[in-house]
């Protein structure tokens, strides 16, 4: 949708008065208001699914662990059973926005704490990737945008439909057969050596050899996302008027290129929030073949051991993390774009 | 983009036949699309045709871990299954998958999504920010929930992924249905006391083709993906093998038994690639708005 209204109107850039910046304000004031729906749907949605799924609540939060009498009582208590449902919907509303996403019976703690402890895993292995791939593709499509259907324009597309249909996890066992059991160039699995314990630059480097497989496998798709988002929106750019008038004014190749990167490049932030559901997937996958101790990793062990608090609470989690993310791109592209808000 | 429009009106309204062949001509397939079509039919026929004629899919031979040759085209498994065999229903299984929940998901979409663009006004706002709920859920976790709390069956499996792809179907029905509505002949139909119904299944909605049939495409080809991913997870049909299947099963033995890995992901990558690109054909062709866009 965003990417509409860049095409159509003039060049990003232009001066923006008080006016302008009110109206920027208060497009951000409404993303925010109408972010808070979606948060009460998503925590209904969870709370919807435990009174649905066969079984009654306890014995799906408490799993296949033996609890104590107390524990189950406590857990009754919490959960407010004996109440009507829509008093246990409005705890259940109210614990979430407190921030307790539940207690795992198999782990025996917080799901909060649990998947706090995993993010910085995640993180690292997610932002890396994007950070180096985005750039790559970007300037991948930038390179190839001014000889459209030369060899390079084509061999590009087809590594994007490549990047952009492959599953992440089979990539990741295909690079782990390949660079890690075969050349041996890389390590197996996990974040750090196991038999070796290192600190300051060589521990660094020792991440940094563990994360590099795991953040090229995944970063193919941003590649190709990036690429063919950028590629199109390049053209796009390249045939509007103010860039045959900048080649008309006898302007540089390098500055006319320059000239449509600004317009170009914008739709690309919004392509993140667009994808970012797919992308976390393929994380969440990539790292349960590499065994990365992230929120994959966390995920997959709580599914075998059918450990449904621990589900439900990341699921939870995901889903905020995924509002928040659209919503920072919106509010980011709103700054960068003086048009946004303007109807 | 009008003029492209009617065409396809009274292209809809001829024969069968007719309507195949000038939906072929309609195509103007190039090298890429072409391409990528014939390995969609020689997929689905492989998926379809071969499968009966191999025997019990589980049976289990002698040699287990038999690299590919020419007894095993595809090599054996850890339980000196035919990779082959397996690969063969994991075909039918993947395809039958992403079909049926492409298609469930593009009745519930089209459906509300008429409704939505039709009625316009409090249905449709409401229509929409429950769309927008569900576009912001993430699918995969939603799948990997539902499927977990409420058991691995095919069926189950099916619903639930075509559960959680109308919105985008939704959306695009809306957005025609919006603009398609204020047509002169659908005033004309109005005016001439057709129901409402008959105005949205027979004068509507065969305009609204185009851009569905390019949605469809890309439903089938997340699907599968979907799919893929969990029952690579362990969440599929144990009882059925599907290529997310097999992967799951290769996982453990990558060291000692590559193709039991190669096989079945270059089966989802090629079917999923080939949709792709036939799909982004058909915007080019159909969807002559959206050319020079990503999507």
């Amino acid at each position: 949708m965003s990417a509409d209204i860049v095409n159509s109107a003039s060049p990003a850039g232009e001066k923006r008065g008080l006016a302008g910046r009110l109206r920027t304000l208060r497009y951000i004031g409404l993303k925010i208001l109408s972010a808070i729906p979606m948060l009460i749907g998503v925590i209904t949605v969870n709370f919807l699914l435990v009174h649905i799924a066969p079984g009654d609540p306890i014995s799906i939060l408490v799993g296949e662990t033996a609890p104590t009498e107390e524990q189950v009582a406590a857990l009754y208590a919490k959960l407010g059973l004996d109440q009507p449902l829509y008093v246990q919907y409005w705890e259940y509303l109210v614990s979430v926005f407190k921030g307790d996403l539940g207690y795992s019976y198999v782990m025996q703690a917080d799901v909060v704490d649990l998947i706090a402890a995993r993010i910085p895993a995640t993180v690292l292995l997610m932002l890396s990737s994007l950070l180096v791939f985005t750039v790559l593709g970007v300037g991948l499509a930038v390179l190839v945008a001014r000889k459209p259907r030369s060899v390079f324009d084509r061999a590009g597309s087809i590594l994007a439909v490549i990047g952009y249909s492959v599953p992440a996890f089979w990539l990741a066992q295909i690079a782990l057969v390949v660079f890690a059991l075969n050349l041996r160039w890389f390590p197996t699995s996990g974040m750090t050596s196991s038999r070796h314990v290192y600190e300051g630059f060589a521990y660094a480097g020792d991440v940094l050899l563990h994360l590099f497989l795991p953040a090229c496998v995944l970063g193919m798709r941003y590649l190709a996302i990036n690429f063919r988002y950028a590629r199109a929106s390049m053209r796009d750019a390249l045939s509007q008027d103010y860039i045959t008038t900048a080649r008309a004014k006898g302007l540089s190749e390098r500055r006319v290129m320059f000239h449509a990167f600004r317009n170009g490049v914008l739709p690309i932030i919004t392509v993140f929030g667009l994808n970012v559901t797919d992308i976390l997937a393929g994380a969440v996958l990539t790292e349960i073949v590499f065994g990365w101790p992230g929120l994959g990793r966390l995920m997959y062990d709580a599914m075998y051991a059918r450990d449904y608090p621990l589900l439900m609470g990341m699921f939870v989690f995901v889903s905020i993390g995924i509002i928040i993310t659209n919503l920072v791109v919106d509010i980011v592209y709103s700054i960068f774009d003086p048009r946004v808000g303007l109807k | 983009m009008s003029v492209k429009n009617s065409d396809t009106a009274v292209v809809l309204r001829r024969g069968a036949f007719s309507t195949i062949s000038a939906g072929i001509s309609a195509l103007r397939l190039d090298g890429p699309s072409l391409v990528a079509l014939v390995t969609l039919v020689v997929i689905a026929v492989f998926a379809f045709v071969v499968p009966p004629f191999l025997g019990d899919v589980n049976s289990m031979g002698a040699d287990s871990f038999a690299p590919p040759g020419l007894t095993y085209l595809m090599g054996t498994d850890d339980l000196g299954r035919d990779v082959f065999s397996r690969f063969a229903y994991g075909a039918r299984m993947s395809l039958s998958v992403g079909v049926l929940a492409a298609l469930t998901s593009c009745i519930i979409g089209v459906t509300l999504g008429a409704i939505a663009g039709y009625m316009k006004g409090a249905v449709d706002i409401v229509l929409m920010r429950i769309a927008e709920l569900f576009q912001v859920i993430p699918r995969f976790f939603l799948a990997l929930l539902v499927i977990a709390l409420f058991g691995t069956n095919v069926v189950f499996i099916i619903m639930t992924i075509g559960l959680l792809g109308w919105p985008e179907v939704a959306r695009i029905t809306r957005g025609e249905f919006l603009s398609l509505r204020e047509r002169e002949y659908v005033l004309a139909a109005r005016s001439g006391g057709q129901s409402t119904r008959a105005i949205i299944f027979s004068e509507i909605l065969p305009n609204a083709m185009p851009p569905l049939i390019v949605a469809m495409t890309m439903q089938v080809s997340s699907a599968i993906l979907l799919e893929a991913g969990l029952s690579f997870l362990g969440l599929g049909d144990a009882s059925n093998p599907s290529w997310g299947l097999m992967l799951n099963e290769a996982q453990q033995f990558l060291t000692r038994a590559w193709w039991m890995a190669v096989f079945p992901g270059l089966g989802i990558l090629v079917t999923v690639a080939a949709l792709n690109v036939f799909g982004d054909h058909l915007t080019d062709v159909l969807n002559p708005r959206l050319r020079g866009g990503a999507r």
